[in-house]
Protein backbone atom coordinates (compact mmCIF):
# COMPACT_ATOMS: atom_id res chain seq x y z
CA UNK A 1 0.00 0.00 0.00
CA UNK A 2 1.07 3.55 -1.29
CA UNK A 3 0.78 6.54 1.42
CA UNK A 4 0.84 9.21 0.05
CA UNK A 5 0.52 11.69 2.64
CA UNK A 6 -2.31 12.73 4.95
CA UNK A 7 -4.49 15.60 3.91
CA UNK A 8 -3.60 17.35 7.31
CA UNK A 9 0.04 17.37 6.71
CA UNK A 10 1.26 17.81 2.87
CA UNK A 11 -0.17 20.28 0.97
CA UNK A 12 2.34 20.64 -1.49
CA UNK A 13 0.48 19.54 -4.30
CA UNK A 14 -1.75 22.68 -4.54
CA UNK A 15 -1.18 25.37 -7.08
CA UNK A 16 0.19 28.58 -5.68
CA UNK A 17 1.45 26.76 -2.24
CA UNK A 18 4.64 27.95 -2.44
CA UNK A 19 3.95 31.89 -2.85
CA UNK A 20 0.87 31.51 -0.02
CA UNK A 21 2.61 30.18 3.12
CA UNK A 22 0.00 30.62 5.87
CA UNK A 23 -2.23 31.97 3.68
CA UNK A 24 -2.54 29.31 1.37
CA UNK A 25 -2.99 26.75 3.97
CA UNK A 26 -5.58 28.63 5.31
CA UNK A 27 -7.19 29.11 1.59
CA UNK A 28 -7.00 25.06 1.63
CA UNK A 29 -8.80 25.01 4.63
CA UNK A 30 -11.21 26.69 3.45
CA UNK A 31 -11.85 25.16 0.37
CA UNK A 32 -11.93 21.58 1.78
CA UNK A 33 -14.26 22.73 4.30
CA UNK A 34 -16.56 24.21 1.66
CA UNK A 35 -16.25 21.31 -0.46
CA UNK A 36 -17.46 18.93 2.42
CA UNK A 37 -20.24 21.19 2.49
CA UNK A 38 -21.46 20.99 -0.91
CA UNK A 39 -20.56 17.13 -0.59
CA UNK A 40 -23.36 17.01 1.64
CA UNK A 41 -25.78 19.73 -0.45
CA UNK A 42 -25.84 17.01 -3.18
CA UNK A 43 -25.94 13.88 -0.97
CA UNK A 44 -28.71 15.46 1.23
CA UNK A 45 -30.34 16.99 -2.31
CA UNK A 46 -30.82 13.45 -3.47
CA UNK A 47 -31.52 12.07 0.00
CA UNK A 48 -34.50 15.04 0.95
CA UNK A 49 -36.24 14.00 -2.08
CA UNK A 50 -39.90 12.21 -1.82
CA UNK A 51 -39.12 8.38 -2.18
CA UNK A 52 -40.81 7.89 -5.38
CA UNK A 53 -43.34 5.01 -5.40
CA UNK A 54 -41.58 2.45 -7.37
CA UNK A 55 -39.12 1.85 -4.26
CA UNK A 56 -42.38 1.01 -2.41
CA UNK A 57 -44.39 -1.03 -4.61
CA UNK A 58 -41.12 -2.95 -4.96
CA UNK A 59 -40.62 -3.64 -1.47
CA UNK A 60 -44.60 -4.12 -0.77
CA UNK A 61 -44.32 -7.15 -3.96
CA UNK A 62 -41.16 -8.52 -2.77
CA UNK A 63 -42.81 -8.93 0.80
CA UNK A 64 -46.34 -10.21 -0.28
CA UNK A 65 -43.94 -12.77 -2.50
CA UNK A 66 -42.34 -13.83 0.75
CA UNK A 67 -45.09 -14.05 2.75
CA UNK A 68 -48.14 -15.55 1.04
CA UNK A 69 -45.68 -17.59 -2.19
CA UNK A 70 -48.83 -19.24 -3.25
CA UNK A 71 -50.59 -15.60 -4.51
CA UNK A 72 -49.29 -14.25 -6.99
CA UNK A 73 -49.76 -10.08 -7.21
CA UNK A 74 -50.26 -8.25 -10.26
CA UNK B 1 -35.17 -17.89 12.41
CA UNK B 2 -37.05 -16.58 15.03
CA UNK B 3 -40.78 -14.86 14.73
CA UNK B 4 -39.82 -14.78 11.30
CA UNK B 5 -43.55 -12.33 10.69
CA UNK B 6 -42.20 -9.66 13.52
CA UNK B 7 -38.77 -9.04 12.58
CA UNK B 8 -39.32 -9.07 8.79
CA UNK B 9 -41.80 -6.29 9.77
CA UNK B 10 -39.17 -4.62 11.80
CA UNK B 11 -36.44 -5.33 8.87
CA UNK B 12 -38.95 -3.56 6.42
CA UNK B 13 -39.57 -0.39 8.08
CA UNK B 14 -35.85 0.10 9.01
CA UNK B 15 -35.08 -0.92 4.76
CA UNK B 16 -37.69 1.60 4.08
CA UNK B 17 -35.99 4.44 6.12
CA UNK B 18 -33.29 3.94 4.54
CA UNK B 19 -34.42 4.17 0.72
CA UNK B 20 -33.42 7.99 0.62
CA UNK B 21 -30.01 7.22 1.77
CA UNK B 22 -29.65 4.20 -0.78
CA UNK B 23 -30.77 6.47 -3.67
CA UNK B 24 -28.36 9.43 -2.61
CA UNK B 25 -25.36 6.96 -1.84
CA UNK B 26 -26.33 5.37 -5.43
CA UNK B 27 -26.27 8.77 -7.15
CA UNK B 28 -23.19 10.66 -5.62
CA UNK B 29 -21.34 7.00 -6.67
CA UNK B 30 -22.52 6.59 -10.45
CA UNK B 31 -23.79 10.68 -11.07
CA UNK B 32 -26.85 9.24 -13.21
CA UNK B 33 -30.41 9.82 -12.00
CA UNK B 34 -31.73 6.83 -13.69
CA UNK B 35 -29.35 4.34 -13.26
CA UNK B 36 -28.94 5.20 -9.87
CA UNK B 37 -32.15 4.49 -9.29
CA UNK B 38 -31.67 1.52 -10.80
CA UNK B 39 -29.05 0.56 -8.42
CA UNK B 40 -30.54 1.76 -5.23
CA UNK B 41 -33.59 -0.58 -6.05
CA UNK B 42 -31.36 -3.46 -6.88
CA UNK B 43 -29.52 -3.41 -3.83
CA UNK B 44 -33.09 -2.67 -2.18
CA UNK B 45 -34.66 -5.77 -3.34
CA UNK B 46 -31.39 -7.84 -2.49
CA UNK B 47 -31.40 -6.48 0.85
CA UNK B 48 -34.37 -7.62 1.46
CA UNK B 49 -33.84 -11.12 -0.08
CA UNK B 50 -30.84 -11.25 2.22
CA UNK B 51 -33.07 -10.21 5.42
CA UNK B 52 -31.89 -13.28 7.27
CA UNK B 53 -28.27 -12.90 7.13
CA UNK B 54 -28.53 -9.63 8.42
CA UNK B 55 -27.52 -9.24 12.35
CA UNK B 56 -29.99 -7.21 13.84
CA UNK B 57 -27.40 -5.27 16.15
CA UNK B 58 -24.95 -4.07 13.01
CA UNK B 59 -25.53 -0.61 11.15
CA UNK B 60 -28.40 -1.61 8.70
CA UNK B 61 -27.00 1.72 6.66
CA UNK B 62 -23.53 0.05 6.15
CA UNK B 63 -24.99 -3.12 5.55
CA UNK B 64 -27.19 -1.68 2.61
CA UNK B 65 -24.26 0.13 1.60
CA UNK B 66 -22.28 -2.43 1.13
CA UNK B 67 -24.13 -4.36 -1.21
CA UNK B 68 -25.38 -1.46 -3.18
CA UNK B 69 -21.31 -0.46 -3.85
CA UNK B 70 -20.51 -4.70 -4.61
CA UNK B 71 -23.13 -4.38 -7.32
CA UNK B 72 -22.14 -1.41 -9.00
CA UNK B 73 -18.42 -2.22 -8.91
CA UNK B 74 -19.21 -5.54 -10.23
CA UNK B 75 -21.52 -4.48 -12.77
CA UNK B 76 -18.74 -1.82 -13.82
CA UNK B 77 -16.47 -4.48 -13.62
CA UNK B 78 -18.29 -6.48 -15.90
CA UNK B 79 -19.26 -3.68 -18.34
CA UNK B 80 -16.66 -2.71 -21.04
CA UNK B 81 -16.76 0.85 -19.97
CA UNK B 82 -14.49 1.32 -17.33
CA UNK B 83 -13.77 5.15 -17.45
CA UNK B 84 -15.26 7.40 -15.16
CA UNK B 85 -18.36 9.09 -15.75
CA UNK B 86 -18.90 11.32 -18.57
CA UNK B 87 -19.08 14.86 -17.36
CA UNK B 88 -22.32 15.62 -19.15
CA UNK B 89 -23.98 13.03 -17.10
CA UNK B 90 -23.63 15.36 -14.25
CA UNK B 91 -24.70 18.05 -16.21
CA UNK B 92 -27.88 16.26 -16.99
CA UNK B 93 -28.80 15.97 -13.42
CA UNK B 94 -28.48 18.84 -11.64
CA UNK B 95 -31.34 19.98 -9.76
CA UNK B 96 -32.38 23.77 -9.73
CA UNK B 97 -31.95 25.64 -7.20
CA UNK B 98 -32.59 29.42 -6.64
CA UNK B 99 -29.01 30.41 -5.95
CA UNK B 100 -27.24 30.43 -9.98
CA UNK B 101 -23.99 30.69 -8.02
CA UNK B 102 -24.20 27.99 -5.50
CA UNK B 103 -25.45 25.48 -8.84
CA UNK B 104 -22.31 26.12 -10.79
CA UNK B 105 -20.49 25.33 -7.69
CA UNK B 106 -22.09 21.96 -7.10
CA UNK B 107 -21.99 21.56 -11.02
CA UNK B 108 -18.16 22.08 -10.59
CA UNK B 109 -18.11 20.03 -7.91
CA UNK B 110 -20.14 17.04 -9.41
CA UNK B 111 -17.98 17.46 -13.25
CA UNK B 112 -15.07 17.01 -10.18
CA UNK B 113 -16.18 13.92 -8.50
CA UNK B 114 -17.13 12.13 -11.86
CA UNK B 115 -13.57 12.78 -12.20
CA UNK B 116 -12.09 10.99 -9.55
CA UNK B 117 -11.13 7.21 -9.53
CA UNK B 118 -14.26 5.12 -8.53
CA UNK B 119 -12.16 4.21 -5.15
CA UNK B 120 -11.55 7.47 -4.16
CA UNK B 121 -14.83 8.71 -5.05
CA UNK B 122 -16.88 6.16 -2.61
CA UNK B 123 -14.38 6.92 0.19
CA UNK B 124 -15.02 10.67 -0.25
CA UNK B 125 -19.11 10.17 -0.46
CA UNK B 126 -19.31 7.48 2.46
CA UNK B 127 -17.15 9.81 5.10
CA UNK B 128 -17.69 12.75 3.74
CA UNK B 129 -21.44 13.20 2.47
CA UNK B 130 -22.70 9.47 3.78
CA UNK B 131 -21.85 10.56 7.67
CA UNK B 132 -20.07 7.08 7.98
CA UNK B 133 -17.32 6.70 9.99
CA UNK B 134 -13.79 5.87 8.15
CA UNK B 135 -14.09 2.16 10.11
CA UNK B 136 -18.05 1.82 8.68
CA UNK B 137 -16.58 3.39 5.08
CA UNK B 138 -13.65 0.51 5.49
CA UNK B 139 -15.98 -1.88 6.21
CA UNK B 140 -18.09 -1.30 3.26
CA UNK B 141 -15.12 -1.16 0.67
CA UNK B 142 -13.34 -4.28 2.48
CA UNK B 143 -10.02 -2.27 2.69
CA UNK B 144 -8.23 -1.15 5.43
CA UNK B 145 -9.45 2.01 7.80
CA UNK B 146 -6.01 3.59 6.55
CA UNK B 147 -6.58 2.56 3.29
CA UNK B 148 -10.11 4.65 3.44
CA UNK B 149 -8.41 7.63 5.36
CA UNK B 150 -5.57 8.19 2.55
CA UNK B 151 -8.38 7.45 -0.38
CA UNK B 152 -10.55 10.52 1.21
CA UNK B 153 -7.29 12.66 1.46
CA UNK B 154 -6.20 11.93 -2.28
CA UNK B 155 -9.99 12.94 -3.23
CA UNK B 156 -9.71 15.80 -1.53
CA UNK B 157 -6.42 17.19 -2.92
CA UNK B 158 -7.51 15.97 -6.22
CA UNK B 159 -10.81 17.72 -6.28
CA UNK B 160 -9.15 21.02 -4.98
CA UNK B 161 -6.97 20.62 -8.21
CA UNK B 162 -9.47 20.00 -10.28
CA UNK B 163 -11.95 22.37 -9.59
CA UNK B 164 -9.03 24.97 -9.64
CA UNK B 165 -7.88 23.81 -12.57
CA UNK B 166 -11.44 24.24 -14.15
CA UNK B 167 -11.30 27.83 -12.55
CA UNK B 168 -8.57 28.38 -14.62
CA UNK B 169 -10.25 27.51 -17.73
CA UNK B 170 -12.86 29.71 -17.08
CA UNK B 171 -11.24 32.90 -16.04
CA UNK B 172 -7.60 32.33 -15.19
CA UNK B 173 -8.11 33.20 -12.30
CA UNK B 174 -5.17 31.09 -9.93
CA UNK B 175 -2.84 32.30 -12.14
CA UNK B 176 -3.75 35.98 -11.86
CA UNK B 177 -3.26 35.57 -8.27
CA UNK B 178 0.49 33.66 -8.59
CA UNK B 179 1.50 36.67 -10.50
CA UNK B 180 -0.10 38.95 -8.23
CA UNK B 181 1.80 37.26 -5.43
CA UNK B 182 5.01 37.52 -7.61
CA UNK B 183 4.34 40.92 -8.30
CA UNK B 184 4.60 41.70 -4.59
CA UNK B 185 7.00 39.64 -3.27
CA UNK B 186 9.39 41.45 -6.10
CA UNK B 187 8.46 44.86 -4.72
CA UNK B 188 8.90 43.85 -1.60
CA UNK B 189 12.29 42.97 -2.80
CA UNK B 190 12.82 46.08 -4.70
CA UNK B 191 11.91 48.33 -1.61
CA UNK B 192 14.16 46.16 0.39
CA UNK B 193 17.17 46.44 -1.77
CA UNK B 194 16.40 50.72 -2.75
CA UNK B 195 16.37 51.02 1.28
CA UNK B 196 18.56 49.30 2.15
CA UNK B 197 20.25 50.56 5.75
CA UNK B 198 17.84 52.45 7.89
Amino acid sequence: MIFFGTAESSLGTMPNSKDGGKEDVRNVRLRRRKIGEQLRAIYDEVASEPVPDEFLRLLEEADRNTTNPDETSS
Amino acid sequence: MNSPKTGDSAFKAELTALIPHLRAFARSLCGDATLADDLAQDALLKAWKARDRYEPESNMKAWTFTILRNSFFSEKRRSWRRQSLDPEVAEATLVANDDPQANLELLALRNALARLPDDQREALILVGAGGLSYEEAAGISGCAVGTIKSRVSRARKALIVILESDLTGFNSDSEMRATDVFDDLMRQAQELSTNGTP
